[in-house]
């Protein structure tokens, strides 16, 4: 089964008390597989930007936010926050998709390979999507072109039929 | 644009948005797409007639020789206007790639029978194809 990124939305606050009856809610949007893990994510903030623990607060939503748009090409911006092996940093990455999902799961595993970043220390802090003419990246650029046309070469033979399916394609 | 590099060049089928593709792999295997949008490098969005919209990889295409006219990222109706103005169906049905799949899936579906019967008429043809070589043979030794 393929890792799915989904992305939630996580509303919380303090469970109010004789002293602070109607305490603040703060909601979350987050980059989970499922809502255990949006909540996780959910207090994991919570914790360091508010002073609320999971402890003596309560999660009064979650939802999914589904893809409004999966039938159209999108140009996602996202501005990212990871921990190196020296320090931490803010990126700004552009992914091509059809929903932010697929796109984020595309971040995380470029993350992944290029900066070795494991899950756990990349924050995804913002993501918007991006007009053509504000992309920042020649490799999201090089597909806005309406006569686009290129040849797919080096072709590899590829079976259709479990049985046939082989490790490596020589 | 097309048609300059088809004189120049080595690859004749190009990525495009109007390519008419046959998906080779996963669920939607035979059927025919159009691509609509280049999402990237490895993947378009596709869209047909029987096919739903949706990103696939070009790994999993085989471009035909059929290109229809679409904007990039034309809707659905606008792609199927496209697809009956061209007439792809029958362009494909009439094409030897459409007829080999049918030769194929038909050769796949035959009983014992059949392949005793398709031994006896490859048998008969084959005898004709002698005589007639030998009735040539003989008539050029003269």
């Amino acid at each position: 089964p393929e890792l799915q990124y989904r992305q939630y939305q996580v509303v919380g606050r303090k469970i109010p008390t004789e002293s602070d009856p109607t305490p603040p809610m703060y909601r979350l949007k987050v980059f989970a597989q499922d809502e255990v893990f949006a909540k996780s994510r959910f207090w994991y903030y919570m914790n360091r930007l508010r002073k609320v623990k999971k402890s003596v607060g309560e999660v009064l939503r979650v939802i999914e936010i589904k893809e409004k748009s999966p039938n159209q090409v999108k140009n996602y911006g996202i501005w990212i926050r990871y921990d190196s092996r020296s320090g931490t940093h803010n990126m700004y990455k552009e992914a091509r998709g059809t929903s932010l999902n697929g796109a984020i799961k595309e971040i995380y595993e470029e993350m992944g390979s290029r900066h070795r970043a494991r899950h756990s220390v990349v924050q995804i802090v913002k993501t918007d999507i991006i007009p053509a003419a504000e992309c920042r990246r020649d490799n999201t650029t090089q597909f806005h072109d309406s006569k686009i046309a290129f040849p797919l070469k080096h072709r590899l033979p590829r079976s259709n039929k479990k049985s046939h399916k082989s490790t490596f394609k020589a | 644009r097309t048609s300059a590099i088809l004189s120049k060049m080595v690859y004749k089928r190009f990525v495009e948005i109007g390519r008419v593709a046959f998906v080779s792999f996963g669920e939607d295997q035979g059927k025919l797409c159009a691509v609509v949008d280049i999402v990237d490098q490895n993947r378009a969005l596709i869209d047909g007639p029987n096919i739903r919209r949706q990103a696939i990889g070009f790994k999993f295409l085989h471009l035909t020789g059929f290109v229809i006219q679409i904007g990039h990222g034309a809707g659905t109706t606008a792609v199927k206007k496209a697809w009956e103005k061209e007439g792809i169906e029958e362009k494909w049905q009439q094409s030897r790639w459409y007829k080999k799949l049918q030769m194929k899936a038909t050769r796949r579906q035959l009983s014992d029978f059949d392949r005793f019967k398709l031994m006896k008429v490859k048998q008969r043809r084959s005898w004709l194809i002698k005589m007639e070589m030998g009735r040539l043979k003989k008539a050029q030794k003269k």
